[in-house]
């Protein structure tokens, strides 16, 4: 377990940098808190109160003890206020984050569920029709931005069918779940296309490198049939780069999907910080960013623990 | 008797058009149950290819059976033709009926599964055996292979063996379930000395126990010899010659079968090694190369904070000289330190301790850096994106010099030497064959005059007939240029061939150094002798190697560990081994 | 000239090269203002016309061309697309080689900040640049391209740091050649061709972020064009206007699928190793 005691040592490193970094390139957005908050009512205000309400954000200090205050409370859970929100920053994540991780999980689900196995028969079929099919499918996938998928397929449905997205008033899955996927449905579709698309790449790749492997002609000289060796031979192998692709994009997908939840007018993760990057809403960007960050990097530990799983040779250490 | 095997007009080809890209031209053979068939060629001769014609495994590489028949006698008597056999069959008798294991052991396992999963599956496919059953036979298969500790290794990977160990479990694989024809594919190559002597004890064992067919693959003529019953020599896809073990190996019909005995080196014991230069003859001049206690040592780590725990002694307290003109033979196993004690005198390697002085060997030579290489891979020692003028030019470049006149003519001259046409200083590296850029590496390493050319394994990736013709080369150029050479091999027989002098190293220390012929005919040290008695070579027919299962000892030591310093021990005027415990 | 060849005997090299070659051109003839109309004239008693004979693509909301646009637009996305990657690519290659030769805490040092850049969303990290700088077609080029530096450092160190226990480094060792020369001769050269396929695989991402940028309105600003823009535009218009949403959602999708087509072949033919690994 020394490999994953190792990982787990950087980890403090780089979510210190990324405190940093998100904490300094805030502060260099020109333009002031205050001032964003209150529009042109901001000239209205007396010495006093501006001082009054900059004390209250917490951004009458200098930028080192703002730092040093912020990280102090971060640790413990406490990210400070919205400006915008009126709110604890954790709260307005906390609103946001279950529809956020619901359309990443649709789409790594619908991900997987289409491209691991187009990946493995396009690799058994090699050079074939079918495996041209599944490429191009695959090509045209990680082509399309999904602003265009998602768009076309909102014109498609519209004008073809007449049928129009359930937009309105988002619905939470425990509330209702039927009106919940509904809602979700095209979205998520819309992310587990190019998704789906980058499975089936990395998943053809990475069988078709096994299948030519000297461990995978022993079994077949030991008799075992065509498709044992695809399932127990050489798909525990060929996992391992599936596994990292799709905890990378999983990674990103819990920072949210801006430009999907803004054409479907879901308020998700990725619309609040856009929202938060427009207001200066310093409390609200600099937490929102290190949530995202810190979920980033334990699902980078999870895809690291998961090859511990599937390779011995990481579980048991090398020689 | 109707025979076990019988293979008649095998033609293989390969790609879309299989026709138009023949591998095997109609190859015949015949072979009865219990008997050993060799097959020997060098790389492109097709012999791997034919052997995985007969279980069919060539056609997952791309191959196609275009013409022949492959007839099997089946365990019922029956006799099926396997090149028309249907995958289904084949399925049954792959692993059942002929078994097959391979060159490197190494990748041939599956990573990510057991070494007891991996035994198992066999018997689950073929006998049926399920869960404890499947388990014991698994184990009772990992004890016909001498692998101690039996039932515990079973739960290793891969990956925690080593190549000899992995070897074994591939045998026993391949062995589990009694089959009558195993196909062996250069399964030695890629281990040492001592451990293919091990292999194939086990495998002569092996196969007088289950009274089995085999064929045995190989480019080392040498090595069937202790195995085979017959012989078949294979040259660019056609079988050049067949017989009996003795009558090919003791008369030879065809040019090729003589070339294979007579050009390539075997191993001779001593009595062919060179004699134009005799250390005793010489007035005692200058060494062209002393090296003086060199110590090589690799941290090792452990726990979260790296702390350094203990060192790897990679090469520990090495003593020699070199003369002017003379080569000195390092010979020793992998991990014996050979290659970084060569590494560490050309600076690429820091040592711990040690001194070495280089003589420059008077003023003609107009380079400061003496010493110059030779590296075991030409493929890798060449920069492939630069021409070989470039290439040729780098030394002078880095030694402050250009492309001048001066360069040019020696560049042109040396090519000369090394037997490639002026022409060549316009390619690329991936325009020659293997032996033609072992050239160009001996060239370059000429281009600054050095006085000592370190030749680490310099011949080792060759095919058999291109070594010998790449030591002539190396033997003539000494000649010549009157260089001192540092010849580093893990191959006996290359080693005889070059060498006046050997060294043999066993855990990071030389054990025995002196007179070739001296060292290699009547070797003191323990593992001096262990490692000539596992050399196979043509005059050891059906000779049984003793199966030894000693391991090679750990070279990680404690902090602050030294060893005790040698005793050396005189045997004649220039023959030394080390006393042992 | 070898390499043209390899490419127009590769078959999705022969489609993807042919793309990017026409793209490049209409970006040229878009830059050069070689439309067919003025891109930013106003039909206005055109408006939303459907695409006819004079306006091959139909017109806009306010009658403007809409194949001018496109045109002009593409020239704008290959700008930003090409600025930024040039700029990555630079960056990438001089952190890559550094950290893959100095190692160490060099290597340390570059690598974990590089983990810092990529702990964030792609497009987060560009937005947060964007608003620090302000909404603008350079501002686009800087975000992608400190977005794109990280994947530039690590498919720079990691070649680079195999090469440089390749026996022919070793070699140029032991002659003593001077660290520039085996920087520049034995590492750089040997990088041209992976560099080359993730320029290539860089470029069609550049034109996909570019894009979006501009759909958010954070790219290249109006009036000037942009495929991300008219795009963001035909979203309330499309049932009305269909055209507005179909010419320039092909265009980004045919643009970017040519540079990976050309990436993908180039990946064949520069590294043979990872011949197969191409769907």
């Amino acid at each position: 377990m020394n490999y994953l005691a190792r990982r787990l040592m950087t980890f403090p490193l780089v979510m210190l940098g990324v405190s940093i970094l998100v904490f300094v390139s805030i502060r260099l957005v020109p333009g002031d808190a205050i001032t964003a908050m209150l529009g042109t009512e901001a000239g209205l205000l007396t010495p006093d109160q501006r001082a009054a309400l900059e004390a209250y954000f917490g951004i009458d200090q200098g930028w080192f003890t703002q730092y040093w205050r912020w990280l102090a409370g971060a640790v413990q859970g406490d990210l400070g206020v919205s400006v915008t929100f009126g709110k604890p920053v954790l709260d307005v994540i906390l609103e946001r984050f279950p529809l956020t991780l619901e359309l990443a999980l649709l789409s790594m689900v619908i991900a997987l569920a289409i491209g691991l196995p187009a990946g493995i028969f396009a690799a058994t079929r090699n050079e074939k029709p079918s495996d041209l099919a599944v490429r191009i499918f695959a090509m045209i996938g990680q082509s399309t931005p999904n602003f265009v998928f998602a768009l076309l397929a909102i014109y498609v449905l519209s004008v073809g069918f007449g049928v129009l997205p359930a937009m309105g008033e988002f619905t939470p899955f425990l509330e209702n779940p039927l009106r919940n996927l509904g809602q979700m449905i095209l979205p998520a579709l819309t992310l587990g296309f190019a998704f789906a698309a980058a499975v089936t790449r990395i998943s053809r790749s990475a069988m078709l490198d096994i299948l030519s492997d000297d461990y995978i002609r022993t079994a077949r000289a030991k008799g075992v049939p065509a498709r044992k060796v695809i399932w127990r031979h050489a798909l525990p192998n060929a996992l391992i780069p599936v596994v990292t692709l799709s905890g990378v994009e999983f990674g990103y997908l819990l920072g949210g999907a801006v430009i999907v939840e803004q054409i479907f007018a879901l308020p998700g993760l990725g619309r609040m910080v856009l929202d938060a990057i427009l207001q200066r809403d310093y409390a609200l960007v600099q937490g929102s960013v290190l949530f995202i960050a810190l979920n980033f990097m334990i699902v980078n530990l999870l895809v690291d623990l998961a090859y511990a799983v599937l390779d011995p040779r990481i579980r048991l250490g090398g020689k | 008797m109707t025979s076990l095997l019988s293979v008649s007009n095998l033609r293989v080809g390969f790609g879309r058009k299989p026709e138009d890209n023949e591998i095997v031209h109609g190859v015949n053979f015949d072979l009865a149950a219990g008997e050993t068939l060799a097959i020997v060629g060098e790389s492109g001769s097709g012999k791997s290819v034919t052997a995985l014609s007969i279980n069919r495994l060539v056609d997952f590489g791309g191959g196609r059976i275009i013409d022949g028949s492959i007839r099997f006698r089946r365990e019922d008597g029956s006799t099926l033709d396997l090149a028309a056999a249907g995958e289904q069959e084949l399925t049954k008798i792959r692993g059942g009926e002929i078994g097959m294991i391979f060159q490197e052991p190494m990748t041939s396992l599956n990573p990510v599964l057991t070494i007891g999963e991996q035994i198992e599956e066999s018997f689950r496919l073929h006998r049926g055996l399920t869960g404890r059953q499947a388990r014991e036979a698994a184990k009772d298969a990992l004890d016909r292979v001498r692998i101690p500790d039996a039932a515990r290794r079973l739960k290793y990977c891969p990956h925690q063996l080593s190549g000899g160990m992995l070897q074994r479990v591939m045998i026993a694989t391949a062995l589990s379930c009694n089959p009558r024809l195993l196909i062996a594919d250069e399964p030695t190559t890629a281990l040492d000395v001592t451990v293919q002597a091990q292999i194939m004890a086990l495998l002569a064992e092996l196969k007088r126990e289950t009274g089995m067919g085999m064929i045995f693959i190989t480019h080392d003529i040498g090595l069937v010899a202790g195995i085979a019953d017959k012989v078949m020599v294979m040259q660019n896809g056609e079988a050049v010659e067949q017989g009996p073990l003795d009558a090919v190996l003791d008369a030879p019909q065809h040019p090729y079968t003589k070339h294979l005995l007579s050009a390539v080196p075997h191993f001779e014991a001593g009595r062919a090694t060179r004699t134009d230069y005799r250390r005793a003859d010489e007035p005692s001049a200058a060494p062209a190369l002393k090296v003086e206690g060199l110590t090589v040592r690799f941290p090792v780590t452990g726990g979260l904070l790296r702390r350094q725990t203990g060192a790897v002694h990679a090469v520990d307290g090495v003593d020699f000289d070199l003369m002017p003109g003379e080569t000195l033979g390092i010979v020793g196993e992998s991990g014996s330190g050979k290659s970084t004690t060569a590494r560490a005198i050309l600076g690429l390697v820091e040592p711990t301790r040690g001194t070495f002085s280089a003589n420059t060997n008077g003023a003609a030579r107009q380079s400061s850096k003496p010493v110059q290489m030779v590296f075991q891979n030409p493929y890798a020692s060449l920069n492939p994106r630069l021409r070989v003028d470039s290439i040729l030019a780098e030394p002078v470049i880095a030694a402050g010099g250009g492309l001048n006149g001066e360069t040019q003519a020696r560049m042109r001259m040396l090519l000369d030497r090394v037997g490639l046409p002026e022409n060549a200083l316009q390619r690329y590296p991936h325009e020659f064959s293997g032996g033609q850029r072992q050239r160009l590496c001996i060239a370059r390493a000429l281009m600054l005059n050095p006085s000592v050319v370190v030749l680490d394994e310099a011949v080792s990736a060759l095919d058999v007939s291109v070594q010998a013709k790449v030591l002539e080369l190396l033997v003539d150029l000494q000649r010549e240029f009157g260089l001192a050479y540092l010849f580093v091999s893990h191959d006996m027989a290359v080693v005889e061939r070059i060498a006046h002098r050997i060294a043999v190293v066993y855990a990071g220390q030389i054990v025995e150094i002196g007179d070739a012929a001296s060292v290699l005919s009547d070797p003191k040290h323990a593992y001096t002798k262990r490692l000539i008695s596992a050399v196979p070579s043509v005059d050891r027919r059906k000779e049984t190697f003793e199966v030894d299962t000693r391991q090679v000892p750990s070279l990680v030591r404690p902090l602050g560990f030294e060893p005790e310093p040698a005793n050396w021990q005189s045997f004649g005027s220039d023959h030394m081994a080390r006393a042992e415990a | 000239m070898q390499l043209l060849r390899a490419i127009f005997s590769h078959s999705s090299g022969r489609i993807g090269g042919a793309i990017v070659g026409l793209y490049i051109i209409i970006a040229i003839l878009g830059l050069l203002g070689i439309t067919p109309h003025d891109p930013l004239m106003q039909f206005r008693v055109d408006r939303l016309h459907a695409p006819d004979a004079t306006y091959w693509m139909g017109t806009d909301l306010f009658g403007r061309d809409v194949a001018s646009r496109l045109m002009l637009g593409i020239s704008q996305s290959f700008i930003v697309a090409f600025a930024s990657v040039a700029l990555a690519a630079v960056a990438g290659i001089v952190l890559g080689l550094a950290a893959a030769w100095f190692g160490g805490w060099w290597d340390g040092t570059i690598m974990r900040f590089m983990d810092v850049l990529l702990a964030f969303p792609a497009i987060l990290l560009a937005l947060l640049i964007i608003a620090i700088v302000g909404p603008g077609t350079w501002t686009s080029v800087m975000a992608i391209a400190i977005v794109y530096t990280p994947i530039f450092t690590r498919v720079v160190r990691g070649p680079a740091l195999s090469l440089k226990t390749r026996d022919f480094v070793d070699a140029a060792r032991t002659f003593g050649s001077s660290r520039n020369y085996i920087l520049t001769r034995h590492l750089m050269l040997n990088l041209v061709a992976p560099l080359t396929v993730q320029v290539t695989l860089a470029l069609a991402w550049g034109l996909l972020t570019e894009a979006g940028l501009s759909f958010l309105g954070l790219g290249t600003q109006p009036p000037a064009s942009s495929l991300g823009l008219m795009l963001a535009d035909s979203r309330n218009l499309m049932e009305m206007a269909p055209w507005l949403l179909i010419f320039p959602g092909i265009a980004i999708m045919i643009g970017i699928l040519g540079f990976n087509l050309l990436g993908d072949a180039l990946r064949d033919i520069l590294d043979p190793k990872t011949r197969r690994s191409v769907a």
